[in-house]
């Protein structure tokens, strides 16, 4: 998703380091480099994504966030970016707490499963919903915990992680979740864009 | 063991050189062989370390075995190091037996080979000893240091050393230190020599005799370690060699003694049994932090150099985990690395192999730092 590239861009300064969990094959890293002369490094599982990060001559670390976060000292990095991954893991709550102690700030996007469409379509049809951002069926989705941006705000508050700025995106449009919108925002976006730490 | 010297470029390396024995040396032999054309730029250069008991031929026919070069699967026109675009170099180590100053050559001051009285080298002895090589050739920087196991090792400490000397390095299934298995399975293979008769506390040159018959157990020893228990299983299993039953006896009945026995005997043409000795000695001292009162993230400190560590899933020799530890060092210091681990059931031995993915991985590192490192030349 464009946008969602844009959206991170935006609340990143120049020349800062940034680690990109789940940074598939480099395509985020190469505009946030182009845009922001970020210093990149990137993790990512699949070995595929791995070769094309290399063959881009982009830093990348083969691995699994979810066991091995622990190679990354403390505050290493500036922002660490979690792109829609966070519903994939096992245990979201331990990843989150490792990204938030690895980097300074962190910023995580996620598909908000409170959107108008996916709730209409468990309402109306009785089915799990499939979406463009959801594009999985039940059996063979990867998103083991699918949440809302209502529910990740409260999981902040309820944590006491900051959160310094929230972005809902609905195609191009994007717009700041706010405590007072939150109803609203959580209704009509596709993506929830947090900045927190 | 003899061989033609015409066969081997040398230079003679005037600078002396304090090795971590205490020992200063100077005016010694250290030989070499290039491959491909050094740009104008001198952007392309490429420094390949060879492992325990590789030489300096690492592409083409060597010129003393007759055999292809011990890396022709990745050196070479078009391959992975494309020899039409870099210049490769590859140094035999001291220590070893391929020209370089060893302990087969002539110790001036008894006019004998030294055997054991050859100074007991480390790997950042060799390593410093080659940088010399990089003075004679006119090169400032290398675009990459690479080299897999005891090659991979010295990869690392170059850029420990030297952390300006180049602009990537690819360590390839290593360490930064010897297990306590690698060590003991050094201690086997010299054991073995030793115990030959004909060795004769490393004399053996005198006579003009190698101890064959040790020198063949310790390869044989290597050999098993190089390969996977899956990997060997699939290749020899139980079967038989050229017999349609066992023969109740102690002769090669089975294909993998019969492969081994054969590795064991090709390999004592083309080494030194002294220099088994010696190398296998500098790896298990081999200990990158020991230098550095921080440890590793110290060693690494203000590294500029952009790695790339590759690893072998079936390697039991240097591990996935050991060569994620590098990472993980590297990690800690802020230095640029990626890593990547190769799914194969070809053991520590993947690198020497046509291995596509490791292949293609490697080519994809150094063409985009080559890119990189023109645009930093440039600017």
């Amino acid at each position: 998703m464009k946008k969602e590239f844009k959206v991170i861009a935006d609340l990143l300064p120049k020349n800062v380091r940034v680690l990109d969990v789940g940074c598939g094959d480099g395509s985020l890293m190469s505009h946030l480099i182009k845009e922001k002369n970020i210093e990149a490094r990137g993790l990512e599982l699949k070995k595929e994504n791995v070769t094309k990060c290399i063959y881009k001559g982009l830093p990348v670390i083969e691995g699994n966030a979810e066991t091995e976060l622990h190679q990354f000292p403390n505050q290493s990095f500036d922002f660490v970016i979690l792109s829609q991954t966070l519903q994939a893991f096992y245990n979201p709550e331990k990843v989150l707490k490792d990204l938030l102690r690895i980097g300074k700030s962190v910023i995580i996007s996620i598909p908000n499963f409170g959107y108008w469409k996916v709730r209409t379509s468990l309402l109306f049809f009785g089915k799990m919903p499939v979406t463009k951002t959801l594009p999985n069926s039940w059996y063979n989705t990867p998103n083991l915990h699918m949440c809302t941006i209502k529910d990740l705000f409260h999981f902040c508050v309820e944590k006491n992680i900051k959160i310094k700025k929230a972005v809902g995106v609905n195609e191009d449009k994007t717009s700041e979740i706010k405590k007072s919108n939150l109803e609203i925002k959580n209704f009509f976006s596709k993506l929830g864009i947090f900045l927190i730490g | 063991m003899n061989y033609k010297t015409e066969n081997i470029k040398t230079i003679n390396i005037s600078k002396p050189l304090k090795l971590d024995c205490g020992q200063t040396i100077k005016d010694f032999p250290l030989a070499y062989e290039t491959y491909g054309k050094l740009n104008e730029s001198k952007d392309n250069a490429i420094l390949v370390f060879h492992a325990l008991t590789g030489d300096q031929f690492v592409s083409e026919i060597n010129p003393v075995t007759k055999k292809e070069g011990w890396w022709i699967t990745a050196v070479g026109p078009d391959k992975a190091i494309d020899t039409n675009k870099y210049f490769v170099i590859c140094a035999n180590v001291i220590g070893g037996c391929m020209g370089s100053w060893g302990p087969k050559e002539i110790d001036k001051k008894t006019n004998e080979p030294y055997g054991l009285n050859f100074p007991v080298i480390t790997i950042r002895d060799m390593v410093k000893a080659q940088e010399a090589l990089l003075d004679h050739l006119g090169i400032k920087k290398l675009l990459c240091a690479t080299g897999g196991s005891m090659g991979g090792m010295q990869a690392l400490e170059f850029c420990t050393i030297f952390p300006n000397k180049t602009f990537s390095a690819v360590p390839i299934a290593c360490s930064t230190s010897h297990s306590a298995q690698n060590i003991a399975l050094n201690e086997l293979a010299r054991q073995a020599i030793m115990a030959d008769p004909v060795w004769e506390k490393g004399k053996y040159l005198i006579k003009n005799v190698q101890p064959k018959n040790g020198l063949a157990v310790a390869r044989m020893v290597g050999h098993i370690s190089y390969l996977s228990e899956k990997g060997m299983q699939e290749k020899f299993g139980r079967k038989l060699q050229e017999k349609a039953d066992y023969e109740f006896s102690f002769d090669a009945d089975f294909q993998v003694e019969s492969y081994l026995r054969h590795q064991g005997s090709a390999f004592v043409e083309r080494f030194d049994a002294n220099s088994i000795l010696y190398i296998t000695r500098a790896m298990d001292y081999f200990d990158l932090s020991k230098h550095f009162k921080g440890g590793l993230v110290e060693a690494f400190k203000n590294q500029k150099t952009k790695f790339l560590v590759i690893s072998f899933s079936s390697d039991w020799l240097y591990t996935t985990k050991e060569n994620k530890d590098i990472v993980i060092a590297l990690n800690a210091s802020g230095a640029d690395v990626s890593f990547s681990e190769i799914k194969t059931d070809k053991g520590h031995d993947s690198f020497l192999v046509d291995e596509p993915e490791f292949l293609k991985t490697l080519k994809g590192f150094i063409d985009s730092m080559h890119i990189k490192f023109k645009n930093e030349k440039r600017i």
